[in-house]
């Protein structure tokens, strides 16, 4: 972020950084740098508040006033609250004859379509796995789980890329099943935390882990810190 | 996990130095043409997704609202996005801002480049300053940078 600020300022354009990591946005030194102690994901703040995003921007825009290289730390901040998770009611057992994800996946798919009529599609289930195929993936993971082979459990794609597809359709879902917007991370919590495929998608990383597979491959599946 | 957690994965990244960086000063706010530029790697869906390593850009169109998020980390929240996409990329922000007559107008194109990038001698030398060329043509004064 900061690299394209001097590049753009070396081109005649004036800018205006912000910036979720305090020791990125300070050490890169932007021209203009804001740092805004918000969760990485949510620059501006917070969703679906426009004042509150007018006021981050208000703010960012004052910068322009310097006739210097400036940095700034912005005055509110948003803690993550690592206990807060949604509160999404799951499907009951549907299937006893599929898989305890597999079932609670298929249950889910009338929210995640009511969620994407509502918001569009903007991440996840639909760069390479797309909702139809979301059942497919995660049965492959559950072949991981179970002790096969990645390369040979029918995974459709690079894992980290698929289990994010996943997830992706899981936080869409979600979007629909809770009567506010999530806070951040919670959502992830939920799927990680209180689904079947959340167990799943762990259990997988951690058999392809144990089996000695290069850490690149299995380590992204997940949240980092994880 | 805690966005304190992730943030500290990374907060002790070598970060590149900027020898005698460049400093514009920009025309005044009410009378500039502003742009975003974001590292959230959105795009269109008719446009090509990017790859992790991606030093590429897409364009951005203010006439539509169709912005995927392209970004491949695990690491960040995408739900506000997924819930406001104003969240990361402010347009309808920017817009009731020139309504407001506080900026000059809002660029028709903007740009999405993919952040958390290692190749960075590509972005300063290459796809940067062509981005910022495009910027320049459309007669962009002031970008705003916005992260995931």
């Amino acid at each position: 972020m900061s690299t394209l600020a001097h590049v753009f300022e070396a081109a005649g354009i004036a800018t205006v950084a912000l910036g979720s990591q305090k020791n990125q946005i300070k050490n890169t030194a932007p021209p203009r740098g804001l740092w805004c102690d918000f969760p990485l994901g949510r620059p501006l703040g917070v969703p679906g508040d426009p004042d509150f995003q007018h006021k981050v921007l208000e703010a960012a825009f004052e910068l322009l006033q310097a006739t210097g290289p400036v940095f700034e730390e912005y005055d509110v901040s948003i803690e993550d609250d690592p206990t807060e998770m949604v509160s999404c009611p799951l499907p009951p057992r549907h299937d006893p004859d599929a898989h305890p994800a597999v079932d609670e996946a298929r249950g889910l798919r009338a929210a995640y379509d009511r969620a994407v009529e509502k918001y569009g599609l903007r991440v996840g289930a639909n760069r390479t796995v797309d909702a139809d195929h979301v059942i497919d993936a995660i049965e492959a993971f559950v072949r991981v789980a179970e002790g096969t082979p990645w390369k040979e459990a029918g995974i459709p794609g690079i894992p980290a890329r698929v289990s994010q597809d996943i997830r992706g359709y899981y936080e869409t879902a979600a979007l629909a099943l809770s009567d506010r917007t999530p806070a951040a991370y919670a959502t992830t919590r939920w799927f990680l935390d209180q689904t079947e495929t959340g167990k799943v998608i762990m259990d997988a990383r951690q058999a392809m882990a144990d089996a000695g597979v290069k850490q690149p491959i299995w380590f992204f599946m997940t949240p980092g810190d994880r | 996990m805690t966005d304190r957690a992730l943030k500290a994965m990374t907060e002790d990244l070598e970060t590149p130095d900027f020898e005698d960086p460049a400093f514009t000063l920009p025309v005044p706010l009410e009378q500039a043409k502003v742009a975003i530029v974001t590292s959230a790697s959105l795009h269109h869906p008719d446009d090509a997704d990017f790859e992790p390593t991606d030093t590429s850009y897409r364009v951005l169109h203010a006439d539509r609202r169709d912005y995927i998020l392209g970004h491949w980390s695990p690491n960040f929240d995408a739900t506000g996005y997924a819930a406001d996409y104003n969240t990361v990329f402010p347009i309808d922000r920017l817009d009731e801002l020139a309504e407001a007559g506080i900026v000059g107008s809002v660029s028709q194109v903007h740009l999405a480049y993919a952040g958390n990038q290692y190749d960075l001698a590509t972005i300063r030398m290459d796809t940067g300053p062509a981005g910022a060329k495009f910027l320049r043509e459309q007669g962009v004064d002031v970008v705003l940078l916005t992260p995931v």
